[in-house]
């Protein structure tokens, strides 16, 4: 290919434009603020992934010996805080997103630069304050806080935690906001809505979410820390309030951000299986409007959570049929990216390993929520390792999948090198056997009984949990491979053309690393998305003519 | 086994087997198939309505079986067969105390007879706990300020694990106990033993001590309403609402009296907030129940969140 000879004499590009701290930490560049967000975020997973390691180890024998029943409770509550609100809600968007929404929609930066790095100061205040809350005693409420026992029982650091996420949910509403403006006003000349990339679909989806939902928390945490600080009495039946509320409003939030951290993993695959199938998309449209019936319905699931609170037989009722009706459009997903396949022409790279393992473990995750949504079977497998492996699936095998394929996928564009490919290929399996190891147990020991959130446990489940911490060790070495090869491509890789995957997409037309302001001159789109079919024709006619 | 449950458990336990397969092998067929080889193009397929809306709309229909099938074992689940044997329930951190409508107490553990309907009425002095058998495929969280209802009827003796599932605090995963259930003549030579007089009685003796007599009188001359043979039926209210006289409306009128006040009264009566324990709560509820026998009619709507599904058909355990 003519485009993969590298020009020896160095590029300007984002990265080598400006050197020093201060050029980083006042950029205003979308591709500099992804950068600062994919350190951050980086740092906050592997603190969150050691609370989980931890875990695993205590419950590798029934007795509680490794740490103590209280030291337990808050590792559970701090390793879903910190993976929830720290890593997996800003991961995809506040990285892949911020570096590729410009690129895609062909602008030069995403509709408020200031704003986005506002959202990345945000959430590093909001992340300082969540260290503070760990390092000085931490929190052991459960990462749901339910009430009365956050308001009223727990002795450790409630209101640190929830004024740290609520801080933290303004990054994640400003990061919608600006995408929303950016995909309405900034569009290239010719990129109508039925051509912009199903990433970019999948992201304006997500940030509906962001800015509708994130409020509700936001509100919710300040009335728990009043509720502790001040005893009104909203949540505290001792005090007039209503424990039930907390949790309809919690999960009117909470429930929606499953899908802030599946819809852009979705959008990431929609993007790698036609690259690597060298096809368009099966059911472009279909596919977008997915997303955004997601995002609406996954408004009307809320209480599907709480079968077993208390809740009138009625009301279960709704919120189960509901929650049916959510399973459609995702379902829809998966067969279109089955059906892309078909008459393709598939690699097999790193992007699209992660990408089949996405498809294969959000399925079970998905076919497992038919499970939870029957009201009969949940009354028995909620609050039980059932669950844990069930929404596991979804954000750990679903959403993460999707982030390291994307990461593995634009690689080459963010940081201009290759990163070595056979290990690439090796990481993927391990991640893909080691968390199967881990969790599909799990699924198990909770239709056996075995409840969440326990230090200690009958011995009749143990078997199940060796199998399952053996898996996270697997799973550990998983992730520590990426960032390895990562960070020494950084140095070492080959240096990367700038569309070493010959794909297609606004972002691939740009050199790698692309320049300050993306663009040299305004892209006009003449072509659909996913135009496989003339890219790979070109280029054959162009390898006759070289050849 | 709790047969009902795990019927629609395999039922969907096959059924996503059968679709993960289907992904997988085409997953696995297409990816081998249609591998990548010099000179050959993928072949461009737009998309074909026909199947996006087969594929939208038979997952739809299936899956409304499935919340159906769903929804009537919950129903079952959710549902008391009237003539059940109460036991009330309460959870502190970390343990539970169960009281038998008979009298016996205990603690973290629970004596029930085989074969017959338990309905277990609970509620938390402290934080939301979960009252959970797995065996027996039950679950209800146990929310302070207000009663939940399970139910179950065990079918074979033994011990079986109790849960709290809903994390409440330091000792959660300590918070366990067992269910012991007895052939019938065990556990009435169990029941023989221990006990102080019924939960009822119990509930006269407070009434009396806190002097509720003195209003709520049996005939209708008092200032408060007549008790007798109210449980159960529906209560005219003053603001003109019609609300059902279960516990939770008994709880709340001893513990918020002027929330719901009885058409023809004055809001005269004070809170009983703080001045009587959980434990007195549903043994005064208990009392008020036993004034209005079974066989009365409007008993029927004692339960209190569901109208009655056949009685047997529910939470049995094999």
């Amino acid at each position: 290919m003519a485009t993969a000879t590298v020009p020896a004499v160095e590029r300007e590009d984002y990265l080598n434009k400006e050197y020093g701290i201060a050029s980083w930490l006042l950029t205003t560049d979308h591709k500099r603020i992804a950068l600062l967000y994919l350190i951050s975020i980086t740092f906050f997973f592997f603190i969150g992934g050691f609370f989980a390691l931890l875990i695993r180890l205590e419950l590798l024998t029934p007795a509680g010996d490794l740490v103590q029943a209280d030291t337990y409770n808050k590792l559970f509550t701090m390793h879903g805080q910190v993976m929830v609100f720290f890593f997996l809600i800003p991961s995809i968007p506040a990285v892949l997103g911020n570096f590729l929404i410009p690129l895609m929609v062909g602008a030069k930066d995403l509709a408020f630069p200031r704003i986005n790095l506002l959202s990345w100061y945000i959430y590093i205040i909001a992340g300082i304050m969540m260290m503070h809350c760990m390092l000085t005693g931490g929190v052991d409420t459960g990462w749901t806080f339910y009430t009365p026992f956050s308001t009223a029982f727990s002795n450790t650091k409630v209101i640190e935690a929830g004024l740290a996420i609520f801080v933290a949910g303004f990054s994640s509403i400003l990061t919608g906001l600006n995408f929303v403006v950016t995909i309405h006003r900034m569009r290239a000349p010719g990129l109508t809505w039925s051509r912009l990339p199903l990433f970019v679909w999948a992201h304006y989806a997500t940030s509906i979410i962001q800015i509708l939902g994130t409020p509700v928390i936001a509100i919710t945490l300040v009335l728990v820390v009043a509720e502790r600080a001040l005893h009104l009495g909203i949540f505290d039946p001792k005090l007039g309030g209503d424990p039930l509320l907390f949790q309809h409003l919690f999960w009117f939030y909470s429930h929606p951000a499953v899908y802030i951290m599946i819809l852009p993993s979705m959008g990431v695959v929609t993007e790698i299986i036609p690259c690597f199938s060298r096809k368009r998309v099966f059911g472009y449209m279909f596919v977008a409007l997915s997303s955004i019936a997601i995002a609406v319905f996954g408004f009307l699931v809320w209480a599907h959570h709480m079968f077993v609170a208390g809740i009138s037989v009625y009301a279960a009722l709704v919120f189960s049929i509901l929650s049916y009706a959510v399973a459609v459009p995702s379902a829809v997903k998966v067969f279109n990216w089955t059906a892309t396949l078909y008459k393709g022409s598939i690699y097999y790279n790193a992007p699209m390993l992660y990408a089949f393992g996405f498809v294969g473990l959000f399925t079970v995750g998905g076919l497992t929520g038919l499970f939870l949504a029957a009201l009969g079977i949940d009354m028995h497998v909620h609050d039980t390792y059932f669950i844990i492996a069930h929404f596991h699936y979804i954000m750990v095998g679903g959403a993460l999948m999707g982030y390291l394929g994307g990461m593995h996928f634009w690689w080459p564009k963010i940081s201009g090198r290759l990163y070595p490919e056979g290990w690439a290929r090796l990481a993927a399996l391990i991640v893909f056997i080691g968390f199967n190891l881990t969790f599909f147990p799990q699924f198990i020991l909770g239709y056996l009984g075995m409840p969440r959130r326990y230090w200690q446990y009958p011995a009749q489940y143990q078997v199940l949990n060796v199998l399952s911490t053996a898996g996270a060790t697997v799973l550990a070495v998983g992730y520590l491979l990426p960032m390895m090869y990562f960070l020494w491509s950084m140095r070492y890789g080959k240096p990367a053309s700038d569309n070493p995957w010959r794909a297609a997409g606004l972002e691939w037309t740009v050199q790698s690393p692309p320049t300050t302001f993306n663009f040299p001159e305004q892209p006009v789109v003449t072509w659909e998305a996913y135009n496989y079919d003339e890219i790979d024709k070109n280029y054959q006619e162009e390898a006759q003519v070289v050849g | 086994m709790a047969g009902n449950v795990d019927a629609l458990y395999i039922f969907l336990l096959i059924l996503s087997g059968m679709m993960t397969l289907l992904i997988f092998t085409a997953l696995v067929y297409f990816a081998a198939r249609y591998r990548h080889r010099k000179g050959v193009l993928a072949e461009q397929i737009e998309g074909s309505t026909p199947l996006e809306l087969t594929w939208t709309i038979i997952p739809l229909g299936v899956f409304m079986v499935i919340f159906a099938w769903g929804a009537v074992v919950y129903f079952q689940q959710r549902t008391p067969p009237r003539d059940a044997t109460e036991v009330y329930v309460v959870g502190k951190q970390w343990m539970w105390k169960l009281e038998h409508a008979e009298g016996q107490r205990e603690i973290n553990s629970l004596h029930v007879p085989v074969g017959r309907d338990v309905k277990l009425i609970l509620t938390s002095q402290d934080v939301i706990h979960s009252f959970s058998i797995p065996e027996f495929r039950i679950k209800q969280d146990v929310v302070p300020g207000r009663y939940t209802v399970a139910w179950f009827r065990a079918t074979k003796p033994g011990s079986y694990h109790l849960f709290c599932t809903q994390y409440c605090g330091t000792e959660h995963s300590g918070m366990i106990g067992t269910i012991e259930v007895m052939e019938p003549a065990q556990y009435e030579a169990w029941m023989s033993g221990g006990s102080t007089g019924p939960l009822s009685a119990s509930g006269e003796r407070i009434f009396a001590e806190l002097g509720c007599a003195t209003c709520h009188r049996s005939d209708s001359q008092g200032r408060g309403p007549n008790l007798q043979g109210m449980f159960g039926k529906p209560v005219q209210l003053e603001d003109g609402r019609i609300v059902t006289a279960d516990e939770n409306y008994l709880r709340e009128s001893i513990l918020d009296p002027g929330s719901k006040v009885v058409r023809g009264f004055k809001p005269v009566m004070p809170t009983f907030q703080g001045l009587v324990s959980e434990e007195q709560l549903n043994a005064l509820v208990a009392y008020v129940k036993s004034l209005s026998p079974p066989s009365a009619p409007g008993a029927k709507n004692a339960a209190m969140s569901a109208p009655q599904s056949g009685p047997g058909q529910g939470n049995q355990v094999q």
